[in-house]
């Protein structure tokens, strides 16, 4: 790969026609900072965390209501938020780009019309009211998904700044969500565009508060239902079931900064765990936080925001990895959370991703150890550590050193085409296909950066079944002419033959768009 | 299937006749033979295929899956036929077919990817030799005999190498794909990692397309197409043809028996589309690996050894099955479960196809199967 390829292809996510690099690539790349849009205008049309939370607090709401004047559900596992509806289908019919119709308060009352009468299969009472709940909210949440998955997809087919949207997709994967349930589904894309794009130009520290604060973190490891066993509020419930939920605190610390067998104990978990109780969302899920607004203690706790309830919070002083931290509320969890982020091991855990993911598989222990102390000698200035990694020459080695995720062969493919619109649905379902839904990874750890996870023969076949559609879709586009501006100076003979010798432009095209000069970067 | 019968006459024939047009213009063939391998991907399971119903352990070791042998034709006093492999039957009763037993390929693990590459390549590990022995052939064949087609989506293993080859699919794909997979194989040709991910994504593809589907008449339908392609003096001389869904785990009784009638079918056609050239003509029909002697709890058989191949076709020596029999008693069995080989599946292929083409067997093995050169090729599988 020429020094141009690899700024096009390794940092970046693929040439547009058209596009170029000029003067040093180096250079080039790192000026992609200046021009980075942290809102361009498809993420800001795109569902929002507090509009994707109004429909969620509306549906938990109604479930409240259909339990109050019925009673409990009958004794089944994940009552409500049944997995089966929230994971988007392989082929989700299209829906319409963007927006989603926010539910209206009729449209909800029309809902909560049918309950009463028995459902036809002799459904105990409120299971149709349930059921009508669950599809509607169901419904919302796929829509919401598309849309903002459509938001990204345009986001990084249409951006300047590449180098800093595959940062973005960096950091999330990082921060990885994954929409199995459905308060998820529609807010891992709000996540993304609210704690994550406006920090990746920042500092790790804020990124990082940014997240675990956000609601869809909190709901997805559980924060949001940890309860202080000592609080108040566990003590004027004693027959209730709640307690501590260790989940977001390990994550954090095994995840999110410090990295698995750093160093940590059990007892460091629970008692950051601890820390953190109090840590909450406002009017979405099942936890404290989630009644506030039929309680209207706190007007102003707009559903999806952050709260912090001092009620729910264990009271006294906690020691996290042999340092204490006095008794201070919500300040209690954040100590903890900025010593985190800037501690040594966070800095080996994060240097050692970006290392692997720019530099290959096994990340070269000279350039990890350059960017932990870039990164400590910064205090997480992620601007500092990024310069470290571009001016890193393991990054800059010929030979292509990742085999690219399905992501980001679907998004290079589509910027070779030119492509700067996608429909929710398609891109959607192009991502199943492809093997690898996005936001969707299964696990808080994300998806794996390393080449085996996505070099499989069907995953390859998938890739050329959907090249040969990509090319037939395409305009009259000259595969031999976009060859060179996709991979300059570094298009091989083989693949130059190939097209060459393709019987039509389009089926020229879908070679060019599964050449290995396609499939790694 | 009209469609593609109609392109392929008007089609295919005239581009493949244009093809070879410059080597055919004085060409005088040195002989007039015709090879077809059939490869059955995924491990027939031999014994199910040519039952050892003279074996003392074989009715109680097979259960279920020996009681078809009661209705099959009689090879010896030791064989029998699977009853669904009538015309089979009919030819080894005119001395055309010739079954091979207790035969494997030097490959002894149970990975079928693995197994056919070394069925394919003619090493003795996989992905050791980079090139199939079918392509090698056609290097040790006078050039007006050097012509070779994969009825295949993909140029399979066994046709790969530095000799051109030629491919035809019949598949349910619209011909565009298919002809995007075929130039994607050439693509990845010399990228190590995708083309060895390519060659197993086109394998199970193989492996999806049951022959014994829609009644055998797919199978026919393949059947009669390679008769097409083989039978024009300017055509191929050499067709390997896959064939898919002998991996049978469970319920083996009756979709082996479906498996079989396809086979028996497709030899039929081909002995049908190639009429007074049969006499000409060896089909070579082999697996990468048995399966195991015992049953297993859900009707099937699972991955083994041990295995059996055939030879059809008027040019062979047939009428008779070759075998050092190992038995099935217990103690007998490979690893305690599988038909222990007792002939290699190499130098049957070896000998069968020099004494065909008339190549000196030490020069076929040499080419074919380096690894295996100093084995001897059995010799007599063919009427010189």
């Amino acid at each position: 790969m020429s020094a141009s390829s690899i700024a096009l292809n390794r940092f970046g996510l693929g040439a547009r026609p058209g596009d170029g690099v000029s003067g040093d690539p180096a250079k080039w790349v790192l000026a992609q900072c200046e021009r980075f849009e942290a809102r361009p205008a498809a993420i800001a049309s795109a569902p929002s965390t507090s509009s994707v939370s109004a429909t969620l607090a509306t549906y938990f709401a109604q479930q409240r209501m259909i339990r109050a004047e019925f009673g409990p559900r009958r004794p089944k596992p994940a009552p409500s938020a049944a997995a089966p509806m929230t994971a988007p289908s392989a082929f989700m019919p299209m829906t319409g780009p963007g927006a989603p119709t926010p539910m209206t308060a009729p449209a909800m009352s029309a809902m909560m019309a049918p309950p009463a009468m028995p459902g036809p299969a002799g459904d105990k009472p409120g299971e149709a009211a349930r059921r009508a709940a669950r599809q509607l909210a169901g419904k919302q949440s796929r829509d919401d998904y598309g849309g903002a998955v459509a938001a990204r997809t345009i986001a990084a087919l249409t951006s300047d700044a590449p180098f800093v949207e595959r940062l973005v997709h960096f950091w999330a994967n990082h921060f990885a969500v994954s929409t199995d349930k459905l308060e998820v589904t529609g807010l891992a894309g709000p996540m993304e565009f609210e704690a994550i794009r406006p920090h990746v130009l920042g500092n790790f520290a804020d990124m990082l508060n940014a997240v675990e604060r956000h609601p869809a973190m909190l709901l997805y490891l559980d924060q949001a239902v940890s309860v202080g066993p000592d609080s108040p509020f566990a003590a004027r419930r004693p027959r209730r079931r709640t307690g501590l939920n260790e989940n977001l605190a390990r994550e954090i610390m095994e995840l999110h900064t410090l990295g698995v067998r750093s160093g940590y104990t059990q007892a460091d978990v629970t008692e950051f765990a601890r820390a953190m109780t109090g840590w909450t969302v406002a009017g979405i899920g099942r936890g404290p936080g989630a009644r506030m607004q039929d309680d209207s203690r706190q007007d102003d706790a707009r559903p999806g925001a952050f709260v912090f309830l001092s009620e729910v919070h264990q009271p006294g002083d906690r020691i996290v990895m042999g340092k204490r931290y006095p008794a201070a509320g919500e300040e209690q969890a954040q100590a903890v959370l900025a010593d985190l982020a800037v501690h040594p091991a966070t800095a080996t855990h994060i240097a050692t991703k970006l290392a692997r993911h720019f530099a290959g598989d096994t990340p070269p222990p000279a350039m990890v150890k350059r960017l932990q102390a870039a990164f400590l000698e910064s205090g997480g200035d992620l601007p500092i550590v990024y310069r470290a990694l571009v001016a890193s020459p393991e990054a800059w080695v010929t030979q292509p050193v990742k085999f690219k995720s399905p992501w980001e062969w679907y998004v290079s493919t589509q910027r070779a085409l030119g492509t700067t619109i996608v429909q929710p649905g398609v891109t959607v379902g192009m991502m199943n296909q492809l093997g690898q839904p996005v936001w969707k990874p299964g696990q808080p750890v994300g998806y794996d950066d390393i080449a085996a996870a996505w070099a499989g023969p069907d995953a390859i076949l998938r890739r050329v079944e959907a090249a040969e559609r990509f090319a037939a879709r395409a305009g009259p586009v000259d595969a031999r002419a976009l060859a060179p501006t996709l991979f300059p100076a570094s298009v091989s003979p083989a693949t130059t033959q190939a097209i060459a010798r393709a019987d039509s432009p389009a089926q020229g095209l879908a070679l060019l768009l599964v050449a290995p000069e396609s499939m790694r970067r | 299937m009209l469609d593609r019968r109609s392109f392929l006459s008007t089609g295919t024939l005239g581009v493949l006749a244009s093809a070879f047009a410059p080597r055919i213009a004085f060409a005088r063939a040195a002989t007039n033979r015709r090879f077809v391998f059939v490869i059955q991907r995924g491990a027939a399971d031999g014994l199910g295929t040519i039952g050892a119903v003279g074996d003392p352990a074989f009715a109680g070791v097979r259960g279920d899956l020996a009681a078809d042998f009661a209705t099959g034709t009689k090879l010896d006093g030791m064989f029998a036929l699977h009853p669904a492999m009538t015309a089979s039957a009919g030819l080894y009763k005119q001395g055309q077919a010739l079954f091979a037993h207790a035969i494997a390929s030097p490959y002894r693990d149970r990975s079928h990817f693995d197994g056919q590459n070394v069925l394919e390549t003619g090493g003795v590990s996989a992905y050791q030799v980079r090139d199939g022995w079918l392509n090698r052939l056609l290097g040790v064949l006078p050039a007006e005999e050097a012509r070779a087609i994969a009825v295949a989506a993909t140029v399979p293993m066994a046709l790969r190498g530095r000799r051109e080859v030629a491919s035809y699919a019949p598949s349910n794909l619209p011909d565009a794909s298919d002809d995007l997979l075929q130039r994607v194989t050439m693509l990845y040709d010399g990228d190590r990692q995708l083309h060895a991910l390519w060659s197993e994504a086109m394998a199970t593809r193989q492996l999806t397309s049951d022959l014994g589907q829609d009644g055998g008449r797919n199978a026919a339908a393949t059947g009669a197409l390679a008769a097409r392609l083989l039978k024009p003096d300017n055509g191929a001389r050499i067709a390997m043809i896959e064939t898919g869904g002998w991996d049978t785990h469970t319920g083996q009784r009756g979709r082996l028996a479906a498996q079989l009638k396809g086979l028996d079918v497709m030899v039929a056609s081909l002995q049908a589309g190639l009429g007074p050239l049969w006499a000409d003509t060896m089909v070579l029909v082999a697996t990468e690996f048995g399966r195991t002697v015992a049953v297993n709890g859900t009707g099937g058989t699972d991955h083994g050894t041990g295995t059996a191949a055939m030879l059809f076709g008027g040019a062979v020596k047939g009428g008779r099955v070759v075998s050092d029999w190992p038995s099935l008693a217990p103690a007998a069995l490979y690893e305690a479960r599988d038909l222990k080989p007792t002939m290699q599946l190499d130098a049957f292929i070896g000998g069968a196809v020099s004494s065909h083409f008339g190549i000196e067997p030490a020069r076929a093995m040499a080419a074919l199967f380096p690894a295996s050169a100093k084995t001897a090729a059995v010799e007599g599988l063919v009427q010189v």
